[in-house]
């Protein structure tokens, strides 16, 4: 099954809310090998001028792929997930993910298009919070590889 | 830490190498926190099955480990405000582990918004793992 052309340009209703907390933070800044304290020590963060601990740069993406479930699970989409391979990412930080903050995702199809068989699958998850205040735009391109229909 | 004063920034400066250990338990705990549970990421035997050579590690946490750089390099990891790249080539983790190796070199310094440009390059086994690998933080 090809990957559906129709579902470009497509919004889905906001994903979430997801609640960001300390021990989450921690988690992921331990996973990637964050050391700076702004993730794990509260005070070294409210020195920095945050409100809380902060999340690293890319622990968006934990939101960000919750968000694109929707999209790639519905069988109307032609997205064969085990022939997925994920092509590139980026994120736009408006400001820093805090704990404490709750998030919403909302995700746009921005382009489908075909390149030598696969397909490339690009979406667009802006976390907002619940009040709709824009905290990071997170872009997403998937490669769908062909040949197996 | 204290983030880095934008005055002692210039273009050409240069970040890292820092060489990064991952083993298949660093694989597990990302995957725990990020959400994605893949088993390409942690079961030999299933990524043999969909033609892989051995387990490889999720692209965002080498995405993820190299950003650490930058973010320590900026001495605030609150000030990446955009970062980007592209996956070409998986790192390979055998039982035994692997590492990666992340440099950085300052592309662009604007004195004006303090927006400060670092294109990073990533390598595993002496391959390039990431493309077009760019953070933006902004200092004052």
């Amino acid at each position: 099954m090809a990957v559906n052309q129709d579902f470009a340009g497509r919004t889905y209703p906001p994903s979430g809310p997801w609640p960001v907390d300390a021990d989450l933070i921690a988690a992921f800044a331990a996973a990637v090998g964050a050391e700076d304290p702004v993730h794990t020590d509260p005070e070294a963060a409210r020195a920095a001028g945050y409100a809380d601990v902060v999340a690293p740069p890319t622990m968006a993406v934990r939101f960000s792929q919750q968000a694109d479930h929707d999209y790639i699970s519905d069988p109307d989409a032609g997205i064969d997930f085990s022939r997925v391979v994920h092509g590139e990412q980026r994120f736009v930080h408006h400001r820093p993910i805090t704990a404490g903050d709750e998030l919403l995702g909302t995700l746009t199809v921005d382009s489908i298009r075909a390149a030598g068989g696969h397909s490339m699958v690009t979406t667009r998850t802006e976390l907002t919070t619940a009040s709709g205040d824009a905290v990071a735009t997170c872009t997403s391109t998937i490669v769908v590889r062909g040949g197996g229909e | 830490m204290a983030a880095r004063a934008l005055a002692e920034v210039s273009v050409g400066d240069t970040i890292g190498p820092v060489t990064i250990p991952v083993t298949r338990a660093t694989l597990v705990a990302y995957a725990d926190a990020s959400g994605d549970q893949n088993p390409i990421h942690q079961d030999e035997d299933f990524a043999r099955s969909v033609g892989l050579p051995d387990v490889i590690a999720h692209g965002m946490w080498t995405m993820g480990a190299t950003g650490s750089v930058v973010a320590d390099w900026a001495g605030d990891a609150g000030r990446v405000v955009e970062y980007g790249t592209r996956f070409t080539k998986p790192v390979v983790v055998p039982v035994s582990g692997a590492e990666i190796v992340v440099a950085g070199v300052v592309k662009a310094v604007d004195p004006e918004s303090g927006r400060v440009t670092v294109d990073l390059t990533t390598t595993a086994g002496g391959e390039k793992v990431l493309g077009r690998c760019v953070a933006v933080v902004r200092l004052d």
